[in-house]
């Protein structure tokens, strides 16, 4: 059975790409800005952990300490991202990621 | 023992995004990114990343999440979205083909290495050597060959506090920076909505 056999680490990197393939799948699915945001934290999530698991594999201090400017950066842009939305959202409560095409040609 | 806690936690973990993708109510999204974060807190602690698991309880589930829910409740845009409707048409299943590559992409390449972690080390210190505990590894390491990259980080901070202030100003200026968006004639009850938000706004 699988409970006998030891942890590979391999699983935890198979597992981080399920959950990157997730937070990309709903990215591309929703239109809601705040919940694709927040499939951009998990695809973030995924690479941490992949970070970790590579650090351990390697057995190299180097992968963790990446992880922490990871999270760094993902709280600077949740900081401006929500700053954004917030903004557009007093305008228009009901806007969706749609909606937002000025930039369009 | 770490099998179990694997597969418990992978589980939580791939239960918890399915809910962030699938949940129609932003906050049963943000709530089950909880169940996702905290998943991968636990993974962090069975791979010996203590202070990871900690900052990511801490930093993620802690701050991060709650300024979700905060901006959730500020705006009121906790009303269910109705997922039926396939904006574009066929790009749902065009999407989740792009999912499914995503992680058959990953999982080959690995496959190719032979489940095992190629290349050079960094040698910047060990993770098993349980002489050295993991905070005092990270901390040597941000201080010493990623000093300048911290030091650049807390620019990152500075500037990303400087222009949420910015973008939440009720100044004329930062108004003007976000033109109208255009009304869409097919939902009666969303030009009903923002004519309720703009009469707050008045009153305000």
């Amino acid at each position: 059975m699988l409970l006998a056999a030891g942890v590979e680490p391999s699983w935890y990197l198979v597992l981080a790409s399920a959950l990157f393939a997730i937070g990309a799948t709903g990215l591309l699915v929703r239109r809601n800005p705040l919940v694709m945001f927040m499939c951009v934290e998990l695809m973030l999530n995924a690479v941490t952990l992949t970070f970790v698991t590579f650090s351990r594999m390697l057995d190299d201090i180097g992968g963790q300490a990446v992880v922490v400017f990871v999270l760094v950066v993902a709280a600077a842009e949740v900081v401006v991202g929500l700053g954004i939305i917030v903004a557009i959202m007093r305008r228009r409560p009901d806007a969706t990621a749609d909606d937002l095409a000025l930039l369009k040609g | 023992m770490e099998t179990f806690v694997f597969f418990v936690a992978a589980a939580i973990c791939l239960a918890g995004a399915l809910g962030v993708v699938l949940s129609k109510n932003p906050v049963h999204s943000a709530l089950s990114l909880v169940g996702t974060l905290f998943g991968v807190a636990v993974l962090f602690v069975a791979q010996n990343a203590n202070f990871l698991a900690a900052v990511q309880v801490i930093i993620y589930a802690g701050a991060i999440v709650v300024l979700f829910l905060f901006v959730i409740m500020l705006l009121g845009v906790d009303r269910a979205e109705n997922l039926s409707v396939d904006p574009l048409v066929g790009q749902r299943a065009a999407a989740i083909v792009a999912g499914v590559a995503i992680f058959a992409l990953p999982v080959a390449a690995l496959a190719t290495t032979g489940w095992d972690a190629t290349g050079a080390i960094a040698n910047l210190g060990s993770v098993s050597d349980s002489a050295v505990p993991d905070v005092e590894g990270i901390g040597r390491v941000l201080f010493t060959r990623y000093i300048f990259a911290l030091e650049i980080t807390s620019i990152l901070l500075a500037i990303a506090v400087v222009g949420a202030v910015m973008l939440a100003k009720k100044s004329p200026k930062a108004a003007d920076m976000i033109v109208d968006l255009p009304a869409r004639p097919t939902s009666t009850d969303a030009d009903a909505a923002s004519a309720d938000a703009t009469s707050e706004e008045g009153t305000a």
